[in-house]
């Protein structure tokens, strides 16, 4: 069977998903009869399979040898996606779904324009500009939002507030694939042992150190550690490729513990954070900073192994009142377990997984280095995105505001992560092309 | 660069795996540790959101029933009788947390946790799932009556069918209005008022010495062991006589002689009583207490921890077994020693005796039904235990029958019906002439359909066939003339 067959193929899984799960929130809303449940919840998953039927005629026909399972995948966690932030709210849900058109429209745009990807490399310095521009964005006054204390967002009027942070990783992913290319050989040959540890030379790392220093600078200025974790933890992936040197990767670790200790003791904002993440359920803090992840936990709890069904949770109290705070993005896997359960969240983990080794995979396949650095640095941030974020609503580290690729409600994140996707399709494209030929 | 990506995408692995533990964790591991937690209020939320089931009256009257609260998508309980209720009822105040009475005893039928498989069908046809309503065996007519009679005094008043176990009526007085612990403040004040204890339910918790109502235990101690027959001449009637060292003394120091157990019984002679209970010893008493349901929780349908046991207890509280040589049997089987008892448990004598020497089990459910009407749970009688046999039940109730007509309770006749019944009359403070009147029986006689018993606090020098007869004539005459 041919790749895009297959990639047919993995599409019917997704299709029967955003299917049953409009279904099963119809029923549990019980405001339907028989006949509204099944034409609506069919029409959304008509509606849904077109849209991924457009966008598989469109890779058949672009890129034919590209990876035949990245795609479905992500429709799988989009199309999961679109039924959670459905049972959250329908208005949330129509956006949502037209975020998804404009994202999957970006993303044939990318995979037309950048065909020949490898251009990316000639502007590696202008694209590592263009990144810390979009982070400082957020901080220029009158166009700058602040939320729950980090300045996360531009307001574009009447549009949405859009997210530099999503954009910016993946510039970043690229200068550091193509700059390490060029280093990554100096970088070991030049390495010196100082006190038995092997220290990269100074000269060829600077620059590396200097991008990735004023993102971390700018991330805690705009108050975004998760962000700041994710990339951080790309740059230590992206460099341990480059090199296969383990003694960076613990060089880098122990600058950032120095880093996260000096800030987990200065920064109030951080201060709180760790305060809260260390006892989550405090008395004291239940009612200001530890609310979220309180009722986070407790949202997983009431859920259990099976969940409690789509619309079971309780996301309000009967006053009103927001229970489970920011549920249809930074909590929006507190609420997955809390409907389907641990079961429902594992296979949920198990599908961004799954997406993360068929990248890693298009990474092995790649002919040249700069291929196999991206595909590696975008799989890596992808996946560390989901661990930052899943891991602060499980308190596994402290809480932070990142999305849940995909499947978070937010313009700026759809678009980013289809784009995300198009690189990848185009590295495996034309890896597995020369390689059929 | 093959062998650092597949390391980097085993450590990736590793990380999501530990995303699996935590997740595991909280869902599964310490799931039930956080749904305890008192900070997390989704079980409180969804219990507010459920119509509870209403709690109603013999007769069908509503006695405790779920309102729309003003404030918020949920319901908030409502009592249309006020402090009438108060005890049998109890309160549920969920956002606290404080539940009492039937409102806790019967909260899984109430709450409407008790079926799942429903539940779910319900939410299929999108219904909103209510709670079950629970009828009681109350008599609202009769509970006026005993409320009533009691005029505010502190006491206890409880009837129940002795052929079945139904409770009729219980008053415990002075009350409190249930609508009233809505509002935490007013809790803590009934609570906080310990001159009156109005949350206090005296006709289960009240622990109070008995006085010559438990004769009628001694009673049928002495008769079912085969020690005595209700006419033979053999009981010592003298006063005083010593008792554990230390005179003790009839009614104005009466002697009466050789006397049998009828007559001791019809007019309460201390001495005799006490001669028999020592005869009978400790043993015997032990064993027939404990079959009338001494030193055990009462059976009712109703919050441990507001039931308390009757029986001998010492200076500490903790029951005393009868043969501990700290009891003194003698005037324990005049009411007296160490002896407390509760109301409810002297009208579970007097209905044994009633229904032929066999204890029904006693409840204050009759059934429960569902919100489509359907009766999901009838309480059917059960019987708890036989203490005494048929023979000497009818002997009993022939001497109980005397009593009344021409012993110390003639104050509890009524027209056209029998009435069979014991008065007591406890010293709680001799110096100061402070009693405690009792009253326990049934009618009629000849089939009895109530038995009854009642107490009063603390009196100036009231007795029983003065105090608490008339208040027990009332209510039977309210229950067997209805």
């Amino acid at each position: 069977m041919s790749a895009r067959n297959r990639e047919l193929l993995g599409l019917i899984p997704a299709s029967l998903l955003v299917t049953a799960g409009f279904a099963a929130v119809f029923i549990e809303r019980g405001s339907l009869s028989q006949n509204q449940l099944s034409e609506a919840s069919l029409t959304y998953g008509a509606i849904f399979l077109g849209l991924c039927l457009a966008a598989h005629v469109f890779l058949r026909i672009a890129l034919p040898h590209a990876d035949p399972y990245l795609f479905p995948l992500v429709a799988v966690l989009a199309c999961f996606g679109l039924v959670m932030v459905y049972r959250i709210d329908d208005t949330l849900a129509r956006q949502q779904a037209q975020w998804f058109v404009v994202g999957l429209l970006l993303f044939m745009a990318t995979i037309v324009f950048l065909r020949d990807y490898r251009k990316l490399e000639q502007y590696r310095y202008l694209i590592a500009a263009g990144s810390l521009a979009l982070l400082c964005l957020p901080r220029l006054p009158g166009i700058g939002a602040q939320v729950n204390g980090a300045y996360l967002g531009i307001r574009i009027p009447g549009v949405m507030i859009f997210q530099p942070t999503e954009f910016a990783k993946l510039g970043i992913v690229v200068f550091l694939a193509s700059y390490l290319r060029d280093t990554r050989q100096v970088l070991v040959v030049g390495a010196r042992r100082i006190l038995g540890v092997t220290v990269p030379p100074l000269k060829h790392f600077g620059p590396l150190l200097a991008v990735w220093g004023m993102a971390m600078l700018l991330l805690i200025v705009i108050r975004d550690l998760g962000s700041s974790l994710m990339f951080f933890g790309a740059f230590l992936a992206l460099v341990y490729v480059a090199t296969n040197r383990l003694s960076f990767v613990v060089i880098g670790l122990v600058l950032f513990g120095l880093g996260g200790w000096y800030l987990s003791t200065t920064v109030p904002h951080v201060i709180d954070r760790v305060d809260v993440w260390m006892d989550p359920l405090n008395v004291h803090r239940y009612d200001t900073e530890g609310f979220q992840i309180a009722n986070s936990l407790f949202a997983q709890a009431d859920g259990g192994l099976f969940g409690r069904g789509f619309g079971g949770a309780m996301l309000r109290t009967p006053y009103d009142a927001p229970l489970l705070p920011a549920a249809e993005t930074d909590l929006i896997y507190a609420l997955i377990v809390n409907e389907v359960g641990l079961v429902g969240a594992v296979a949920v983990l198990a599908t961004y997984l799954l997406f993360v080794q068929r990248g890693f995979k298009v990474a092995l396949l790649a002919r040249d280095s700069f291929s196999t650095l991206l595909a590696a640095g975008l799989s890596a941030v992808f996946a560390l995105q989901v661990f930052v974020i899943v891991g602060g609503v499980t308190n596994v580290i402290p809480l932070t505001g990142v999305t849940l690729p995909f499947i978070s409600y937010g313009g700026s994140s759809i678009l980013a992560n289809f784009v995300l996707l198009a690189l990848l399709l185009l590295v495996s494209d034309s890896a597995r092309r020369g390689a059929a030929r | 660069m093959n062998v650092p990506i597949m390391r980097l995408f085993g450590a990736i692995v590793l990380l999501f795996a530990i995303l699996v533990a935590w997740t595991s964790r909280w869902s599964v591991f310490e799931a039930q540790a956080l749904r305890d937690n008192a900070l997390d209020k989704r079980p409180l939320f969804a219990a507010l959101s459920v119509k509870r089931g209403a709690i109603r009256a013999a007769d069908g009257s509503v006695l405790a029933r779920s309102v729309r609260a003003r404030r918020g998508d949920i319901w908030e309980r409502d009592y249309p009788t006020g402090s009438l209720f108060g005890h049998p009822v109890g309160y549920a105040n969920l956002i606290s947390g404080q539940l009492s009475g039937l409102e806790r005893s019967r909260n899984d039928e109430l709450s409407g946790t008790t079926s799942e498989l429903n539940s779910i069908i319900d939410q299929l046809q999108g219904k909103r799932r209510g709670g079950n309503t629970v009828v009681t065996t109350l008599d609202p007519r009769a509970q006026r009556v005993a409320t009533d009679a009691l005029a505010g005094q502190k006491g206890a008043v409880v009837a129940l069918d002795p052929r079945s176990g139904a409770v009729k009526t219980l008053v415990s007085s002075p009350g409190y209005d249930p609508n009233r612990v809505r509002d935490p403040d007013q809790l803590r004040a009934l609570n906080q008022d310990s001159a009156n204890a109005p949350l206090f339910d005296r006709v289960t918790q009240g622990a109070y010495p008995p006085g010559s109502t438990f004769k009628v235990v001694t009673a049928a101690a002495a008769l079912d062991s085969g020690e005595v027959t209700p006419d033979a001449p053999v009981l010592d009637g003298d006063s005083p006589r010593i008792v554990s060292g230390t005179p003790l003394r009839n009614d104005h120091g009466v002697s009466r002689g050789q006397i049998d157990l009828t007559e001791a019984l019809t007019y309460s002679v201390n001495t005799a009583f006490a001669g028999l209970g020592e005869t009978l010893g400790k043993r015997t008493m032990a064993d027939y207490m404990k079959r009338f349901g001494f030193y055990a929780r009462p059976p009712l349908d109703y919050p441990d921890d507001q039931l308390v046991a009757s029986g001998e207890r010492g200076p500490d509280g903790r029951l005393l077994p009868v043969t501990s040589p700290q009891v003194d049997v003698g005037r324990m089987a005049i009411g007296q020693d160490k002896l407390t008892v509760t109301p409810l448990q002297m009208a579970m004598v007097a209905a044994a005796v009633a229904n032929g020497g066999k204890l029904m089990k006693p409840h204050l459910t009759d059934r429960v039904v569902d919100p489509d009407g359907r009766t999901v749970k009838t309480i059917e009688p059960e019987q708890m235990s036989q203490p005494i046999s048929a023979e000497t039940a009818s002997q009993l109730t022939q001497m109980m029958g005397n009593v009344v007509e021409e012993g110390t309770g003639t104050a509890v006749q009524l027209p056209g019906i029998d009435v069979a019944g014991k008065t007591g009359t406890a010293e709680t403070d001799p110096a100061r002439d402070i009693t405690q009147p009792w009253f326990i029986a049934f009618a009629p006689a000849s089939d009895p359909q109530i038995a009854i018993a009642v107490t009063v606090e603390n009196t100036q020098n009231g007795f029983g066939g003065t105090v608490a007869a008339p208040i027990a004539r009332d209510v039977l005459a309210t229950l067997l003339g209805g």
